[in-house]
């Protein structure tokens, strides 16, 4: 990294109007060869468009774009290639149906305007980016079978094999376990010892923090702040992107005379998880931290009988609940918001208001007709407890942000009115402000008398919500800590990896 | 040594060599074992009019198969094809015999393969133009190709054909009489849709132009980002299949020495099945000549040697509608129980 040389990228005033919204307001960066920069901010704030500005996807209203220290007068998406700017989406943008190599050469191969298919040159692209980022993968393999950290893998790769000199991020770490993101992160630096620069958006603050040298925040559509990473920690990030202070307050202490509400015992699915028991009482929040492939996600869905166990019993209130049957478990007041809520919790092109009335037909159903005055009043009755911001209930789910898709799951079981309510990573995908009220959710649920298992790797939300957190490792329960400060994250973190 | 370890590398490539699931080795196993059975009780199945008999059957509905899997692969689906066939075929007829009756048989394939493709830009406007969903527009185009030539062209057969489509007729590669005295005899036509497999083979294969049309059948957003012309792209598939379905309209008239403008259209649903029965999928962009001649070659053999095992004809469908339903139900099945087994 020299400073005598010009930036890879500057932005001078850069400034983004549609109509009456100002997306972007007048933004000052620079982005060095070598470089990791944060973007950081909430939904909305001007993320997206910053990027899209970048790659030449829209235009500044105003301001100007310098590639190595030559202003842009008008940039396409092939001027951006051109120069080595390359986006990462979120969903990877690959060809599930193509190969690895296929999928890492194909844009470095059309590029050189060939009309034919030049396999032998291709593949070996494709080898030569593969060794230089120090990966191992089969050139042949089929990219729909390959895990999500090795599909990103793949993106990055060809992203390199078109020269990229700037990678773009979008969101890389949402799906990733703690254990893929610290080899991405690995990757990240080795790539930025080789003079690529990084630009990361991210809602996961800390590992954004860890890696990057220099952290640009937006709120609104204006930066607000700017600075080298060591003057951040995730707290002053936070008041910076959502202009105030999410206070992780832990619960305060459970009543001790609290009635035992869920008891598991036992609870054993060869290959999953075995030997599982732990008790919940009405008002507590229960944690279990694990990493994917620890069985935390099978236990989740064993409880509320989407998987069926080979052994064990599980009680609610003294009453064995059948197990794998999860209707029988929802009628008897459990209820399970799902990991991804986008394929497992929501019906996507269905209204909001369809979303939370689907698990109340019964309710509101006489002689098979259904009561539909009662059923929307009851959906819109909970979109307002909940604050949803929805401009309309009969728009699609889809057209929700995050962290309001997941109210509506939330609304859906809480229009139920469940005794125990199971979360499988409630804030995946959400941003900091979202993130903070859905914890307020949780604490206000436990609060009226619910019992609240919260499945989760994300340990500030764990040490944050939890009266008690169990550690799963391997499929076993290893260890039990309480919450509310009584641990720190780093020991928390130790105690799931070692 | 790599920072990204695959733990199942190794046996992944083993499985791939191994893979009795992919749909080519089932229809393979499948078309063993009913060769196996009709040899069992007719000893004279195994022959050279048998072979003869199947190649000859499979020229039209193989070039129909071959179109339809271009499509399938692109993320579209084409039904309107036989009715493309159908009109470039009895047009050309009309046409020629009106017009030109004494031209050779190149000018009449060029006219159909003509027409054909003109078809096919029609559908490929709807499609790639305006965006509208394949199944849609073929459907619509499929009413609308045959309700046009059928009101507007004739309805009438003719038997008589111009002199070019006659000569046709008569070329064959070879023929013969094998040892028990049968007659059998091989038609040119065959190698047009051998050209036809290869040419299509290297567009796919080899070409950047091929590997964009599973690029958008695999996924288009990701295509249309990395600069692929989406519409470009589909109006060539759909002007090729046209193409292609006028080319085998014609060698149908051509061959079965009479065109008759109520032909072919009903076949389009045999021709998909034999596609997807050879491993392509309806989703889009997997699919591959090889599984899809298998494919052909298997309905091909239900429909015409069925009698041979002792499977009264009239259970045709029956057994080809088994097929498929087993065909691809058993490799989903397959892959549903991996997926369990991860979870």
């Amino acid at each position: 990294m020299t400073d005598s040389t010009a930036p890879l990228v500057t932005l001078e005033g850069v400034t983004k109007r549609y109509a009456a919204i100002t997306a972007l307001d007048s933004v000052d960066m620079t982005i060095r060869a070598g470089e990791a920069v944060c973007l950081a901010g909430e939904n909305g704030s001007g993320k997206s468009t910053l990027i899209k500005v970048l790659v030449g996807v829209e235009q500044p209203s105003d301001g100007r774009i310098l590639f190595d220290g030559v202003a842009q007068s008008r940039i396409t998406p092939t001027d951006a290639t051109r120069a080595g700017v390359q986006v990462i989406f979120q969903d990877f943008s690959l060809f599930p149906n193509l190969s690895v190599w296929e999928n890492i050469a194909v844009t470095a191969e059309r590029a050189t305007g060939t009309k034919l298919v030049h396999r032998a040159r291709a593949r070996e692209r494709a080898r030569e980016v593969l060794a230089r980022v120090g990966v191992t993968l089969d050139l042949d393999a089929r990219v729909e079978t390959l895990s999500v950290a090795h599909k990103q893998l793949v993106a990055i790769c060809r992203a390199l094999a078109s020269d990229a000199r700037l990678i773009i991020m979008d969101e890389p770490t949402t799906a990733l376990t703690e254990r893929e993101v610290a080899r991405l992160l690995d990757l990240i630096r080795r790539l930025k010892a080789d003079g690529v620069a990084v630009l990361f958006v991210s809602h996961k603050l800390a590992e954004v923090l860890e890696v990057c040298e220099h952290v640009v925040v937006l709120r609104n559509g204006a930066k607000v702040a700017d600075g080298p990473a060591e003057d951040f920690d995730s707290a002053s990030l936070t008041r910076a992107m959502t202009g105030r202070d999410v206070a992780e307050t832990p619960p305060g202490a459970l009543d001790p005379s609290a009635p035992e509400l869920l008891v598991v015992d036992g609870l054993t699915k060869d290959g999953a998880f075995r030997d599982v028991s732990l008790t919940l009482r009405a008002g507590e929040v229960l944690g279990v931290a694990g990493l994917l492939g620890s069985g935390r996600t099978s236990l989740a869905k064993a409880l509320f009988g989407l998987a069926k166990p080979d052994r064990g019993t599980v009680k609610l209130d003294g009453h064995d609940i059948p197990l794998g049957d999860p209707i029988a478990a929802s009628g008897q007041g459990i209820g399970y918001v799902p990991e991804d809520r986008l394929t497992e919790g929501l019906f996507l092109e269905q209204s909001i208001a369809r979303n939370i009335a689907v698990g109340r037909f019964d309710e509101h159903a006489s002689g098979g007709v259904l009561n539909l005055r009662a059923l929307w009043d009851e959906a819109g009755d909970w979109l307002k407890r909940l604050s949803v911001k929805a401009p309309d209930p009969q728009a699609p789910v889809r057209s929700l942000s995050g962290g309001n898709q997941q109210r509506v799951v939330l609304a859906r079981w809480m229009a139920r009115q469940p005794r125990v309510l199971i979360l499988n990573g409630p804030s995946v995908g959400v941003d900091v402000g979202s993130k903070a009220e859905i914890h307020g959710i949780i604490a206000d649920l436990a609060a009226r008398g619910l019992g609240v298992i919260v499945i989760s790797d994300d340990l500030p939300e764990l040490l944050g919500t939890c009266h008690r957190i169990l550690v799963m490792k391997a499929g076993v329960i290893t260890d039990e800590v309480q919450g509310g400060g009584g641990v720190t994250e780093d020991d928390l973190s130790h105690r799931l990896a070692s | 040594m790599g920072f990204y370890p695959i733990a199942h590398g190794c046996k992944a490539r083993a499985m791939k060599s191994f893979d009795w699931t992919r749909n080519e080795v089932l229809v393979f196993g499948v078309i063993l074992a009913f060769c196996a059975l009709a040899a069992a009780s007719d000893p004279n199945f195994l022959s050279i009019p048998t072979l003869t008999d199947l190649m000859r059957n499979s020229i039209v509905l193989g070039i129909f198969a071959v179109g339809a899997m271009v499509v399938l692969v692109s993320g579209g689906i084409d039904v309107s094809f036989t009715a493309v066939a159908a009109f470039a075929m009895y047009a050309t007829t009309v046409l020629l015999r009106d017009v030109a009756p004494e031209m050779g048989w190149p000018v009449a394939f060029l006219v159909a393969i003509a027409i054909g493709a003109a078809l096919g830009a029609f559908n490929g406007v709807f499609i790639a133009l305006f965006g509208l969903p394949t199944l849609i527009v073929t459907l619509g185009t499929l009413s609308l190709f045959r309700g046009a030539l059928l009101t507007f062209i004739g309805t009438a057969q003719i038997s008589n054909l111009p002199s070019g489509m006659r000569d046709f007729s008569r070329w064959m590669m070879l023929r013969g009489t094998d040892a028990d005295g049968n007659f059998y005899s091989l038609h040119w036509a065959f190698v047009f849709l051998v050209v036809v497999v290869i040419f299509t083979w290297f567009i796919l294969n080899r070409t950047m132009l091929g590997r964009a049309i599973y690029a958008i059948g695999g996924a288009p957003e990701s295509a249309r980002r990395i600069g692929i012309d989406v519409k470009k792209t589909q109006m060539f598939i759909y002007v090729y299949v046209g193409a292609l379905a006028g080319l085998a309209g014609i060698m149908h008239g051509s061959l079965a020495r009479i065109s008759n403008p109520q032909d072919l259209v009903g076949l389009e649903l045999s021709v998909i099945a034999a596609v997807v029965l050879g491993g392509a999928r309806l989703t889009g962009g997997i699919g591959t000549l090889t599984g899809t001649l298998l494919g052909v070659a298997l309905i091909v053999l239900v429909r015409n040697s069925l009698i041979v095992i002792g499977v009264p004809s009239v259970w045709q469908s029956v057994v080809i509608g088994a097929l498929i339903l087993l065909g691809t139900g058993l490799p989903a099945y397959q892959s549903l129980r991996a997926q369990r087994r991860a979870a």
